[in-house]
């Protein structure tokens, strides 16, 4: 084995063949089995392995859009299974952007946020509320539901309502740091689910815990989004504007002052960095794609109420997060996907299986230990054991590698007549 | 010319009396020493002029500004940079990134140009890390542009420590104890740094430092604090010998032998 990965390293085609054939295979056997959810999950992990092969940046992003794009739709389409997986490869999309947000907040700039979800919420009802004849009630003008074809705008919207609450949340916040930082978020979340639930009165705003039904599917041009397969695309959309700008974040001026913050605050402000601003950037941001995605969230469910945004959801993100590695995007996509799809496939599938096989008499289980709640317990004992053997997640963050030649030649420039520098000799021996 | 004058600086801990009615000028292009036995208020003194904290008295003035009041990043807007006695580095990301936080207020690329990645972006970007690599290449560090900077050796955490002080291009510097845990060959390389930087950078340097053979060579004017009151200032050799010092130093009985 040893032997075959040394071969294969440096050998960019044979790398190229083998994921070929790999996406063909996997392709093959669910366009043929299909309903199989192992054929499903094995063509997702065609991505992790093309994000260990070492093509160039480009490439890699050409291959994963066609697989994404194309190849996962097509050959999962023909069956009967082709809306739940289009539905649970959303699901992931949604829940990527969610933890890619929500890394920012802890994994760049360090700050332990336990309420997350409440911007996804915020998204989530800002859309609700006026595509459904909800706003009709405290809006004076207007006339509502907002036709489908708001959604795009509102995604903007949610955006940046998201954006403006995680302002406002930091503004008091910010004061208190660490331990305290994390109560008083996770207390912020809640308040938010709770002020959802309670105002229905004295003017009807969100429904209460009856929560807003019929929310209008986007539509663009006649043409609605109904269906799991057509969110999927928007998801993937949104997702890879999402990424962009978070890598484009992490390696600029404001990802170096949140990781700085992270580090050494003291140190930080000593180098003219403006804590409060950088901490507030970060919440906005991370908050930002969060509500993107509330928006989508609740065009896709048709329906919003506040027990979708419970503590548990804002843990579960965490989880996501941690697992996958703080502060690592790659390892966060991997985080959120494997979480994702254990809790909606792996997990609900064994315990299928468990109780078909309890049913036919094959194995009996004790009523403490019914299939149904071995699941979360096997889901707390597969967290137990990473945090145990890979605290650092499943891919890690890597600091990036600077060129030093180019910036030998470049720093010439940067000396004044002075300074005689002699690289290395500085004032050591 | 003096560039920093501080006057009737006064900070209380609940009842004690951290710094006291200190006074101070330190004139353009000096090297001045801090000095006191341990407790005697001199970090306290330094984070009162940086503004991580507030004075409850005084004043302290940066040329014709008065800095108090000022929040720390405020007051390294305003050309003062400083290094840590406990050293404060960036421990998990390189050692050029280090240097580029220092870079952090000449850097004009808001959140929009980010997105986008303008080309002024990523020009000052680039101008950003070649700038970095020239601090790292002036304090000897150039090699490790890539490494962790907490995997870097004591001496050289130091060093980095100066350079992403210098990178913020500083009127004014303060090292905190930049000798400590040194050998004396480095605490040699070190004093003759601390000379060169100030012909090189025209920067004005106060240091705080315990290791009198460093004190004594480099500085110009000495300022001897203790239980948070100034208790002598003057040139090396008046210090040498001023009496209070030398008590305050190895007790009474030092002075007075019974």
């Amino acid at each position: 084995m040893n032997k075959l990965t040394s071969k294969l390293k440096g050998n960019k085609l044979a790398q190229i063949i083998l994921l070929v054939l790999y996406v063909l295979i996997t392709s093959l056997s669910l366009y043929l089995a299909q309903a199989s959810v192992t054929a499903f999950l094995l063509l997702l992990f065609s991505l992790l392995l093309l994000y260990y092969t070492e093509l160039p940046d480009r490439l890699k992003w050409l291959i994963a859009g066609v697989v994404l794009i194309g190849v996962i739709p097509f050959v999962s389409s023909t069956g009967p299974g082709y809306q739940s997986y289009m539905e649970v490869a959303t699901v992931v999309g949604i829940y990527v952007a969610m933890a890619l947000g929500l890394n920012i907040v802890v994994g760049l700039a360090g700050l332990l946020d336990l309420g997350f979800v409440a911007f996804f919420a915020i998204g989530a009802y800002t859309y609700g509320i006026f595509a459904t004849g909800q706003a009709a009630n405290f809006m004076p003008f207007g006339t509502f539901p907002l036709s489908g074809e708001s959604f795009w705008i509102f995604i903007l919207i949610g955006c940046f309502v998201a954006a403006l609450f995680g302002v406002l949340l930091g503004i008091p916040v910010l004061r208190v740091k660490g331990d305290y930082l994390a109560i008083v978020t996770l207390g912020f979340g809640e308040i938010i689910r709770i002020v959802f639930n309670n105002l229905d009165k004295p003017v009807n705003i969100t429904n209460g815990a009856m929560g807003l039904a019929s929310v209008k599917p986007p539509e663009i041009f006649g043409y609605q989004f109904v269906y799991p397969n057509q969110f999927y695309y928007i998801v993937l959309g949104i997702l890879f504007l999402v990424i962009l700008a978070v890598r484009r974040f992490e390696f600029s001026k404001i990802g170096r002052s949140w990781k700085a913050v992270r580090e050494n605050e003291i140190a930080a402000q000593s180098m003219g960095i403006h804590l409060v601003r950088t901490k507030l950037l970060a919440f906005a941001i991370g908050a930002s794609f969060s509500g993107m995605m509330g928006v989508v969230f609740a065009a896709k469910q048709t329906f919003v109420d506040p027990t979708s945004f419970t503590l548990l959801e804002s843990i579960t993100i965490l989880v996501m997060v941690i697992l996958g590695g703080m502060g690592s995007v790659p390892g966060v996509i991997l985080g959120a996907a494997v979480i994702t799809i254990l809790n909606l496939q792996v997990l609900t599938e064994v315990t299928n299986y468990l109780n078909q096989l309890s049913l036919d008499g094959v194995i009996s289980f004790p009523e403490a230990l019914a299939p149904a709640k071995m699941q979360r317990f096997i889901f707390g004992a597969i967290l137990i054991i990473f945090a145990i053997y890979r605290p650092q997640g499943l891919i890690p963050s890597k600091n990036p590698v600077f060129d030093e030649e180019s910036l030998k030649e470049g720093s010439k420039k940067h000396r004044k007549e002075q300074i005689t520098v002699e690289p290395d000799k500085g004032f050591q021996a | 010319m003096s560039i920093l004058t501080v006057s009737n600086l006064t900070k209380q801990f609940g009842g004690l009396v951290a710094v006291n009615s200190v006074d101070m000028t330190v004139e353009k292009g000096s090297i001045t020493a801090v000095i006191g036995p341990n407790g005697a208020g001199k970090t306290t003194f330094f984070n009162l002029i940086t503004g991580v904290y507030q004075p409850d008295n005084g004043n302290v003035q940066l040329g014709p500004t008065s800095l108090v009041g000022l929040k720390p990043h405020e007051i390294s807007r305003h050309g003062i940079a400083r290094t840590f006695q406990n050293i404060r580095l960036f421990s998990n990301i390189t050692v050029l990134e280090n240097v580029m936080v220092g870079l952090h207020k000449q850097l004009k690329a808001g959140i929009v140009g980010t997105l986008f990645q303008t080309k002024k972006v990523r020009e000052e970007e680039q101008l950003a890390k070649e700038e970095a690599y020239h601090w790292l290449e002036y304090v000897g560090l150039a090699k490790h542009l890539n490494e962790d900077a907490q995997n870097l050796s004591y001496g050289a955490q130091r060093r980095l420590e100066i350079a992403r002080a210098l990178a913020t291009k500083p009127k004014l510097l303060l090292l905190d104890e930049p000798a400590a845990g040194m050998n004396p060959r480095e605490t040699r390389e070190l004093t003759e740094f601390i000379h060169r930087m100030r012909e090189d950078l025209d920067v004005t340097i106060v240091l705080i430092e315990h290791d009198m053979k460093l004190v004594m060579e480099i500085s110009e004017q000495i300022f001897v604090l203790d239980h948070g009151e100034k208790i002598a200032e003057g040139k090396p050799a008046e210090i040498r010998n001023d009496v209070k010092v030398i008590e305050a130093y190895l007790g009474k009985s030092a002075v007075t032998p019974a």
